[in-house]
């Protein structure tokens, strides 16, 4: 099976609220000098869904990104946990693109790579976290997309795919191709293997340019770009910061116990 | 343009309209109200129609139905071709969706084909009379940030994050038939086609519904030890919840995640056991009346955001809270 997984290389997402403050002109953020830069978790998920599927059957997984100035050690860290190739649709102009640009470009570099069975795509990424990359590369590949997936296998000729619900999951069987995007109940992702991350040292990326992708869209008779995306927002702090009362005791469980009290006395309980 | 916001409706089985769907009737009947607009809802199922009806009591001026066994299994490519379809006869302003599995799905597609993006788990959705636009807000950065955008051009697609908005009640008790306008449904393709679904409810009250959530994070450390938290949830007639790190480390199911990607909760008790406060957790929380916060680590996010808070051991502190709570309710 010939897998493409697309990844985005993100400033670590789980770092603590109170480290990521509004600029001064009110629409970007200052984050802290010292924050690593990492694959989107959603999309190393991805990527362990495409393992998984490899671990079982004859497959090929290309991973794809797409930015500006790409942190080699970052995307190798896919070919360090198991891919077999890595392409990068790197640019100036893909620095901070909005989800139209980069769903465009990407869907150009799926088509300039030639064929596909699948393609997976973390459910949403940092810091925007709005989903439609995935969904929109599957409307200019005018292929099929079924979101938010914690399991993916073969199935026949086609796939057998678990949807994550709110209550549950549904069972949902496609042919190929198909887009999926991926959620973190697949399960933890991969540690990169020894092995791996000497080999992938020494293995250099594909390389597309905006140029080259917009002249084999063109020769392809692809979709022009020139989509309208949204304004640029405003950013804003939620209001949510409170003033603690903490219990103090002499010990834990007497704090509990004191905590108990508090709250009865307030009426909570 | 037309002078139209288009409702996408979900219904739950027998039960009609779900909650959140009649909190997006609210949050679009009251744009509406501001801009001079009218309401069309759309309803797609089987056997709906009373869910059509339901959506005229609730203030829809017309709605729109697709009433069809085709449409009883989910399937999103016929969903979006006819929700297409729909838009190029009535070209609506504004399109809205619930942030649920089916929003998810739906919006994103229809605003690309429709030549736009949507504005996904709206927190907030309002008129903006001095800059003459629509704002809406929604979160980034995990949460941990809001971005607001004040959008004056059309279409605009938009999902609506459940607890947002104020539902709206049926008020009109006999709603014209006439204003109901049904489609037909042609099979499209077949694939990708859903051939089964496995509900997996936690028994006892709903996390959503619950008034007291008990939620662990990763120092709670395993199944057993979240029984304890169980335990405490039972005690208060609430429920308990997680962060992502015991879901995936496998401790608790995923359906009992909290934040961003998991369940919105807004309990008027909400105890926060041996969890960091990490943004994408916060955002699904934050909206509980009282929240406790106990942590060993004094510079956790989470006491920023607490009303109380004890510096501690859980594990001495859960079972002395649990024992006098028994006690003060009478066990």
């Amino acid at each position: 099976m010939n897998i493409i997984v697309c990844v985005k290389q993100v400033f670590d997402p789980e770092i603590s609220p109170d480290r990521i403050r509004i600029d001064t002109t009110g629409s970007g953020v200052v984050l802290p000098a010292d924050i690593p830069e990492v694959i989107n978790p959603y999309d190393e998920h991805a990527l362990e869904a495409a393992l998984r599927i490899k671990d079982s059957m004859e497959a090929k997984i290309t991973v794809l990104s797409l930015g500006k100035n790409l942190t080699r050690k970052v995307v190798k860290k896919s070919l360090a946990m198991g891919a077999d190739e890595l392409v990068l649709a790197e640019d100036d102009a893909f620095g901070g693109v909005d989800t139209f640009t980069t769903a465009f470009y990407l869907a150009a570099a799926v088509r300039k790579l030639g064929g596909f069975d699948l393609i997976l795509c973390g459910r949403q990424a940092a810091p925007w976290d709005s989903g439609q990359v995935g969904p929109g590369m599957a409307e200019f590949l005018s292929i099929p997309c079924v979101a938010v997936c914690r399991k993916v296998e073969a199935a026949g000729a086609g796939l057998r795919i678990e949807k994550c619900l709110d209550d549950g999951y549904e069972v949902v069987e496609t042919a190929l191709p198909v887009l999926a995007t991926i959620s973190s109940e697949v399960g933890k992702a991969r540690y990169p293997t020894l092995r791996g991350i000497r080999m992938a040292t020494g293995r250099e990326p594909v390389i597309f340019t905006r140029a080259e992708l917009e002249t084999a869209e063109a020769a392809a008779g692809g979709r022009e770009e020139g989509l309208r995306p949204l304004p640029p927002p405003s950013l804003i702090h939620p209001q949510l910061e409170a003033e603690c009362e903490f219990i103090d005791s002499d010990s834990p469980e007497e704090a509990g116990a004191l905590l108990a009290d508090r709250l009865r006395a307030k009426k909570i309980l | 343009m037309s002078k139209t916001i288009l409702i996408y409706c979900e219904s739950k089985e027998e039960a009609g309209l779900t909650a959140l769907s009649r909190e997006l009737l609210g949050c679009g009947c009251r744009l509406a109200k501001s801009l001079n607009l009218r309401v069309t809802a759309v309803v797609f199922g089987h056997q709906v129609r009373k869910c059509a009806r339901e959506a005229l009591a609730c203030g829809a001026d017309t709605a729109i139905l697709a009433d069809d066994e085709l449409l009883s299994a989910w399937k999103p490519e016929l969903q979006v071709s006819l929700l297409e379809e729909i838009c190029g006869r009535a070209d609506p302003a504004v399109i809205l969706f619930g942030h649920s599995d089916r929003g998810r799905d739906l919006a994103p597609r229809l605003a690309f084909r429709r030549n736009t993006l949507a504005c996904m788990d709206c927190v907030n959705i309002r008129v903006d009379e001095k800059n003459s636009c629509l704002e809406y807000t929604r979160p980034v950065y995990g949460g941990g940030i809001y971005a607001v955008y004040c959008l004056s051009t059309f279409p605009q697609v938009a999902t609506l994050r459940k607890g947002a908005a104020e539902a709206a009640a049926a008020e009109i008790t006999a709603p014209e038939e006439a204003s109901i306008e049904e489609i037909a449904v042609t099979a499209g393709s077949e694939a990708p086609r859903t051939v089964h679904r496995e509900r997996e409810e936690e028994t006892g009250v709903r996390l959503e519904d619950a008034a007291a959530v008990v939620c662990g994070g990763r120092g709670i450390g395993s199944t057993e030890d979240f029984q304890k938290l169980r335990d405490v949830a039972g005690l208060l007639k609430g429920a308990v919840g997680a962060t992502r790190p015991p879901c995936d480390e496998g401790w608790v199911p995923d359906l009992l995640q909290i934040g961003l990607t998991g369940k919105i909760v807004s309990p008027n008790l909400y105890i926060a056991v041996a969890l960091s406060g990490a943004s994408q957790h916060i955002t699904g929380c934050s909206k509980a009346r009282t929240i406790v916060a106990i942590n060993k680590d004094p510079d956790a996010y989470i006491f920023k955001i607490a009303h109380y808070g004890i510096v501690g051991d859980w594990r001495k502190i859960i079972p002395a809270f649990r024992q006098r709570v028994g006690e003060l309710l009478g066990e």
